[in-house]
């Protein structure tokens, strides 16, 4: 086993990139039939030969036809790629998808495929190998449960989940065993059936068992209350364990054959199953811990990052399997333990991929899982029948899982908080499918030791079958019957997180006080360690901070709150003060602006108000100080980003401190603003200034220069705006352009087109503050003024509009892809660079003229002249002295760049560029 | 049963506690025995110190405050009494408990409204029944990790109190707090369940 791993571990090593580490696994799983015939270098053979012929063939042919050499991943590929289709059919109506669960739909078109090739090849063919199912198709599942499994509400539960997995499956085993074996000498079961106790007992080990897969399939479309939820998957998770050790005690019983077993073996099988659970999860946990602290040193090579989840998750299944402890435990706790430590350390991008990735390949070994369940059940040389078994097996599995489940329920709730009533009974012992793992297990008995395998594969099918098409269908209907506590989504707020955790604090001080170390006192316990050591030990430094779930809400809040701003049309300052969508309370008028939309999205293209026309005058006014403001404060990259061609390397990060500042700044902005609102100081003005054409920004949003404790609203718009020249932008331009077309917009600046009038200006000083903030109270609305104000009113006419009617937003044609890019950019803060043209946008030079003597009245009488550059200077400074150790390690990095990239990778030059505008500015 | 009986005899006033708190007699024990437990040198009362002395208590970050939440009204001693009653709060709740009670009876010290009242009160240090954001950022900085800057703990400390305030004023009143919490089991998640 671990020989074929090694050899397709061996291809893992040239491609250490995302896309060949997804195909490797697709490889593995379709390297294994051949890898079962041929052994370790027939597969490599195979899988080689794409690349390089391996023979000469005597005369040169043409053509050739290989089939053989590809035939079995082709297979494998071609039966991945008609379940994902299949899927795709069943989605493509709602309503059956909403009634038939996913998995049942599967198992039928397994059935009909099955028949298919049974009708053609007569012979079946394509069935689940207990061997594929363990070592390829199940742990992507596992992994995937135990990686998003939700810790806390895990932990929370893990009394009542460890009872039902270690005291339930016991009973559900002994019970069903023991009454087939009743049943049997009863004679309701054909005397065909050649078993005895132990052989029934064998039987009930591996049909007790809750599965995973099943479970998780038929839950996740269910969504009952989270409690509920992993109580149930939690067990079928857990009870791996001890299906594995009962599955194994029991088979080398068999194997022995019943009068030679000695009392001392029954101890074996009582300690085994400890060594097996826990050696499961202490495998699982030193995995983790590995995996952990290997993500600690990646930064420089983030590409590897999601591999490396996998493939020591991998490990530890296979080092699991290898000790034949418990895999599932060990990968379920593997992924559970590192998930904290691992999200900390990957990159943002590593992350999505991670999750992604671990989302496809679990949802492709499901669908092949159920796909080909269906497809064995159609092998009849496999099958004998038996109704009084079958009919047995079903009566009893339903009827002991429901008896077990309210006998443990009523012991446990001796001990809950919250006790389980009758109705979350009634959905956990229903909600007990069977599925693949028992299947596996039962094609796995040897046929000579135990004589009626045949009659139990029968069973097998039927009883999985019966659980997850039967059970699974009504599931459904039942928990609407029964009014079961649904799961309820509501978005986290910064409140709750908060007092949530007073609310911790405050129980373990509690127990503390009343000397009693329950739950409570045990968890904050293990959170202290977990800061002071493992943390400390598995972080690094500077995704510590990070984890601060405080933080981490907070920070999700605000890239939700911008997507949703952008979305909305980022009506955010207005005469109601702030409304930020992610507060429940706030009644948010969603109205449109698209100016504003537009510059909050900062997105863009265009950065051209020249749009708009639909626009109601009064909102004039605030688009244009929104305008204002955020023209100010328009982050303004410093380097560019790349369309990197390396595998090596994708991201910078430098890039990704970008970003966070990005966010930061913005919402310290709004929030100044807001409060500035909420008094009622208000004004400013700023003073807008033709420029540049629209700059592509990948983070979509606003952010501030300044940010060495000066208000970001220091920097006066008009100041930048004074200094920074299109003319010398338009050179550089030029000599980029033939070189990189598509990259030379990117370097743009703002365009500045809106002016403020000289009344918002003079209030503006009077009040002391730069504080931009537009209210109508204050600017009475006028078409006029707004006209004034608005200096793109004057150029209309010169872009052409699009309205987007489906939606509230209002996005010029050429805006679109930066504007869809800047949106989804939000979210990863990952997408590639927008390389759309900007067809923008030189400022009509009436205006620019009539700006003139502004400028020069804004330069003279703003308090601080030369505010503007110092903050810039000085943070593309910082930002140098911070990356200068990166940009060697970049063109290293970056073998295939140009050589004219690392000037606008390098922020060294990116300050330069910026001197020569300050100087051309005092020229204007 | 004789023995404990008596010990129970010890408690001075527990009928008129068990009324107030709704402990039960077995829990009663038990607290007094941690109170005597507690109270060093058998003064019938607690002291801050004797609190204090709590190891675990001395790391938690709201420690102190929970400490200070025992001595209301300035108090610098707590009864058994007072200390079953700060308790009591964490009482679990009972399903059936509002269907069976007497409208006129004040509320339970373990309502939601009084657990809330008792979280509240721990943010509340000036007592004037709102949430400051000064007293925010207080809470913040205690319970958020030391590398989150200063700017950033007040960005979040602004963000939450915006979040929850409602009127208005730059702070949380313990209405918009109890709101702003409107979602949550408080009941589950300020309860333990030793405290029957």
């Amino acid at each position: 086993m671990l020989g074929r791993w090694s050899g397709s571990f061996f291809w893992l090593v040239p491609s250490p990139s995302f896309r060949p580490q997804f195909l490797q696994f697709e490889i593995s799983v379709e390297a294994f039939p051949s890898l079962r015939e041929n052994g370790v270098v027939a597969a490599e053979e195979t899988t080689q030969e794409p690349g390089a012929p391996g023979e000469h063939p005597p005369g040169l042919a043409l053509f050739r036809w290989q089939w053989h050499e590809v035939e079995a991943p082709y297979l494998v590929a071609l039966w991945i790629l008609v379940a994902s289709l299949a899927k795709i059919v069943f989605h493509l109506s709602r309503k059956v998808t909403s009634l038939v669960p996913e998995s049942c739909l599967l198992i039928l078109l397994g059935l009909v495929l099955g028949g298919i090739v049974l009708a053609v090849a007569k012979k079946a063919e394509y069935q689940l190998e207990p061997g594929t199912f363990f070592l390829f198709l199940l742990p992507p599942i596992v992994l995937d449960s135990g990686y998003f499994m939700p810790s806390r509400l895990f932990f929370d539960n893990l009394g009542a989940i460890l009872t039902y997995a270690v005291v339930g499956t016991l009973w559900n085993a002994f019970t069903t065993g023991a009454a087939l074996w009743g049943l049997r000498q009863a004679g309701f079961v054909a005397s065909r059936v050649q078993a005895g106790l132990l052989d029934f007992l064998l039987f009930g080990s591996l049909i007790s068992a809750v599965d995973p897969v099943a479970v998780l399939a038929v839950f996740e479309e269910v969504h009952v209350n989270e409690t509920l939820f992993i109580i149930v998957f939690g067990e079928s998770l857990l009870n791996d364990a001890v299906t594995v050790v009962l599955y194994k005690v029991c088979n080398s019983f068999v194997e022995m054959g019943s009068a030679n077993v000695q009392a001392a073996d029954y101890l074996k099988g009582v300690a085994s199953l400890f060594v097996v659970s826990l050696g499961g999860a202490a495998v699982g946990l030193v995995f983790a811990f590995l995996l952990a602290l290997t993500t600690r040193f990646t930064k420089r090579v983030r590409i590897i990052e999601p591999l490396l989840v996998f493939l020591l998750a991998y490990a530890a299944y296979l080092t699991a399997e290898m000790a034949s402890l418990s895999a599932i435990l060990a990968v379920t706790m593997c992924g559970l333990g590192c998930k904290k430590y691992v999200e900390a350390n990957i990159s943002h991008k590593s992350r999505t991929a991670v999750k992604y990735t671990m989302k496809t390949l679990a949802s492709c070994a499901e669908t092949v899982i159920f796909m080909l369940l269906g497809i064995s059940a159609v092998d009849s040389s496999k099958w004998a029948w038996d109704s009084g078994l079958v009919l047995g097996t079903l009566i009893f599995i339903l009827f002991f899982r429901a008896l077990g489940v309210v006998l443990q329920t009523w012991v446990l709730n001796q001990f809950r908080l919250v006790p389980l009533d009758k109705i979350d009974q009634v959905v956990m012992s229903y909600g007990g499918l069977r599925g693949a793992v028992a299947f596996a297990l039962v094609i796995l008995l040897d046929r000579t030791k135990v004589p009626a395998k045949d009659y139990f594969v029968a069973t097998t099918i039927v009883v999985v079958f019966f659980t997850v098409i039967v059970q699974g269908l009504t599931i459904k209907p039942l928990v609407k019957w029964l009014k079961v506590k649904r799961s309820e989504h509501h978005k986290p707020t910064l409140n709750q997180e908060l007092h949530e955790h007073t609310f911790d604090h405050i129980l373990a001080a509690v127990e503390d006080v009343v000397g009693h170390h329950g739950y409570h006192y045990w968890r904050d316990r293990w959170e202290q360690f977990d800061k002071k050591y493992l943390s400390q030990l598995l972080m690094r430094r500077s995704a510590y901070r990070i984890r601060d779930q405080i933080w981490d809400v907070y920070y999700r809040l605000n890239i939700r709150d911008a997507i949703s701003f952008v979305d909305q049309g980022g009506h955010v300052l207005s005469s109601t003060g702030l409304t930020l969508p992610s507060m429940p309370s706030r009644n948010s008028v969603a109205e449109t602006s698209v100016t504003n939309l537009l510059r909050e999205s900062g997105s863009g293209a265009c950065l051209d108000l020249q749009v708009i026309d639909t626009v109601r005058s009064g909102r004039d006014r605030e688009d244009a100080a929104m305008h204002h403001l955020l023209c100010g404060g328009l982050y303004k990259p410093r380097r560019r980003y790349k369309a990197s061609c390396s595998r090596h390397f994708i991201s910078e990060d430098a890039q990704e401190r970008q970003d966070k500042e990005v966010f930061q700044q913005n919402m310290k902005r709004r929030l100044e603003s807001f409060k500035s609102t909420k008094h009622n100081i208000c004004f400013t003005k700023s003073k807008p200034r033709p420029h540049k054409a629209g700059r592509k920004k990948k983070d979509g949003v606003a952010n501030a220069e300044a940010i060495n404790g000066k208000p970001p609203r220091d920097l006066g718009f008009q100041d930048t705006a004074a200094v920074i020249l299109n003319v010398e932008s338009e050179e550089e331009e030029e000599e980029e352009s033939d070189s990189s077309e598509t990259e030379k917009e990117d370097d743009e600046g703002i365009i500045f087109v809106a002016r403020a009038t000289s009344e918002v200006l003079q209030e503006g000083k009077v009040s002391g503050s730069l504080e931009l903030c537009p209210s109508p109270r204050v600017i009475p609305p006028s078409p006029t003024c707004a006209e004034k104000e608005l200096p793109w009113k004057s150029g209309q006419g010169d872009l052409a509009v699009y309205v987007s009617s489906e939606t509230t937003k209002i996005v010029p044609v050429d805006m679109q892809m930066g504007w869809n890019q800047s949106i989804s950019s939000l979210e990863s803060l990952a997408s590639p660079p927008c390389t759309q043209a900007t067809t923008l946008t030189r400022l009509p030079p009436r205006q620019q003229d009539a700006e003139e003597p502004q400028a020069l009245l804004d330069l003279s009488s703003d308090p601080h002249p030369s505010f503007a550059f110092p903050p810039s200077l000085a943070k593309a400074g910082r930002s140098r002295s911070e990356s200068s150790a990166d940009i060697p390690q970049q063109q290293e990095l970056q073998p295939l760049m140009g050589h004219k990239d690392h000037t606008h990778l390098s922020p060294g030059t990116a300050t330069s560029h910026w001197c020569i505008h300050f100087n051309r500015g005092a020229r204007l | 049963m004789g023995a404990r009986s008596s010990h129970a005899a010890v408690i001075p006033d527990a009928d008129g506690i068990r009324r107030e708190t709704g402990f039960s007699q077995a829990s009663l024990l038990r607290l007094h025995h941690r109170f005597r437990a507690l109270d060093g040198n058998n003064k019938g009362y607690l002291s801050r110190t004797d609190l204090q002395q709590i190891g675990a208590l001395a790391v938690n970050p709201l420690g102190d405050r929970i400490i200070d939440s025992f001595f209301p009204d300035g108090n610098q001693r707590v009864d058994f009494s007072g200390f079953v009653r700060i308790l009591a709060h964490f009482r679990p709740v009972e399903e059936e408990d509002p269907a069976m009670r007497d409208p006129k009876q004040p509320e339970p010290l373990n309502s939601r409204m009084n657990k809330l009242r008792f979280a509240f009160q721990l943010y509340d240090l000036d007592r004037d029944g709102k949430i400051s954001r000064h007293e925010m950022l207080q809470v913040l900085r205690l319970m958020v990790g030391v590398q989150v800057t200063e700017e950033q703990l007040e960005s979040i400390a602004d963000r939450t109190v915006q979040e929850a305030d409602e009127d208005g004023d730059g702070a949380v009143s313990f209405l918009e707090f109890t709101k702003s919490l409107e979602k949550m089991n408080v009941e589950q998640k300020m309860s333990i369940r030793i405290l029957k």
